[in-house]
């Protein structure tokens, strides 16, 4: 349902301003969402500040900088820090990315940074995925094949191999579906910009056998046809890839199947 | 065990993230709400046409009445901003049929075509005026 304003618990209070590192360089202001499970209250902003001479160039190298130096407290996901696993997804200056592969030069004034939006907030800068991840086990993310199995492996011609471009590279951060309005609005049902991606990645491997059953289990009216192709995930996505245009192929291959 | 961790921390209510609240608006998302919101105040638009055609066929004094209100310089405000919502429209409306195409679904050429539906809308807004 659309609720345009936050739930009460949900309201955000500022927060408390750390202290400035003692240095005679550079320093940058960062505006970071907080909330703890434990004490009962509502999320706030705090306000750290981070000594760029003593720091990495990326959004991430300052998260780490703050964690290890002004705030242990500090939550957030991270782990391959080249853009790979799709851990660090966040809200950074008011788009969703990567914090390991968005640079610090890429913001203008103080560094904002949210959990991705519209989800329940398990820390921090956590949010809870399992709802995610469950529309993407939906989608039967395997290939399904009828035929007996062969002796070697399947093959694919080079042509379509191809065709899975742009959808394989897809590392399951989150940006693109919690960009999306009609994600936050009807995520409940609507299977959001990540896991139609996937849909599609599997229902044009020539490999796969099941087009029929993943299209007949698309054909609802929340699941894929919540997309009004407004195109923040493809904006927004970290990795350059388009799921707007592979939800799309998908409207397009279900209207093909009944002319 | 993290399982734990999460089914502990899942006893209080957690808190939705913020999302319009700090979303930097998109000219993709920008340009797809101002196409629901020029559809819904058109039928208010279409609505008040009706109402003008109405008094046409009750009465001298009704139609009067109605007529004032729509010339008034309030009345025309409000129907040239309709102008431009049925331009807007018309424009948003013809760039989803390209979308619905599977084409023009890269961000440069999709917000072209949203610059696209922005400005001309308002040029043929002033067109119209012009002509009429």
């Amino acid at each position: 349902m659309v609720q345009l304003t936050l739930p009460k618990n949900s309201r955000m209070t500022t927060g408390k301003t750390w202290p400035k590192p003692e240095t005679s360089g550079t320093i940058r202001k960062f505006q970071i969402y907080r909330w703890s499970p434990e004490d009962g209250q509502n999320p706030r902003v705090d306000t750290y500040f981070v000594d760029l001479d003593d720091c990495g160039p990326m959004v991430l190298d300052a998260l780490i900088y703050i964690k290890n130096k002004i705030d242990p407290t500090l939550t957030f996901r991270r782990s391959c820090r080249e853009g790979i696993c799709g851990s660090c997804a966040m809200n950074i200056d008011g788009i969703n990315t990567l914090a390991c592969i968005y640079g610090m030069d890429e913001v203008k004034g103080d560094v904002k940074i949210y959990p991705l939006p519209h989800m329940p907030v398990v820390k921090d800068l956590i949010p809870d995925l399992t709802h995610f991840y469950a529309q993407h086990e939906s989608i039967m993310p395997w290939l399904e094949t009828k035929t007996n199995r062969p002796a070697k492996e399947w093959k694919q011609s080079i042509d379509d191999r191809e065709k899975l471009d742009g959808l394989y590279e897809c590392v399951m951060c989150a940006c693109c579906s919690t960009s999306c309005p009609s994600y936050w609005w009807n995520g409940d049902k609507y299977l959001g910009p990540a896991a139609l991606l996937h849909a599609y990645r599997w229902i044009i491997d020539s490999r796969d056998e099941a087009t029929g059953e993943r299209l007949d289990d698309l054909e609802d009216p929340f699941k894929l046809y919540r997309c009004h192709t407004i195109m923040n995930c493809t904006k927004t996505c970290p990795k350059g890839l388009n799921p707007a245009k592979a939800i799309a192929e998908i409207k397009k291959m279900m209207v093909e199947r009944h002319v | 065990m993290a399982e734990t961790d999460l089914a502990r921390t899942e006893q209080v209510e957690r808190p939705l993230s913020p999302h319009l609240q700090i979303y930097r608006p998109q000219l993709t998302s920008i340009t797809s709400i101002l196409t629901r919101i020029t559809g819904n105040a058109l039928i208010v638009a279409a609505l008040l046409i009706v109402w003008w055609l109405l008094a046409a066929s009750t009465s001298d004094a009704y139609f009067a009445m109605a007529n004032a209100v729509l010339t008034s310089w309030f009345g025309d405000l409000v129907m040239t901003l309709s102008l431009w919502a049925i331009w807007y429209h018309y424009l948003a409306g013809l760039r989803h049929f390209y979308f619905d195409a599977g084409k023009g679904l890269d961000i440069p050429t999709a917000e072209k075509l949203g610059w696209g539906c922005i400005i001309g809308s308002v040029v043929l807004t002033v067109i119209t005026l012009f002509l009429v």
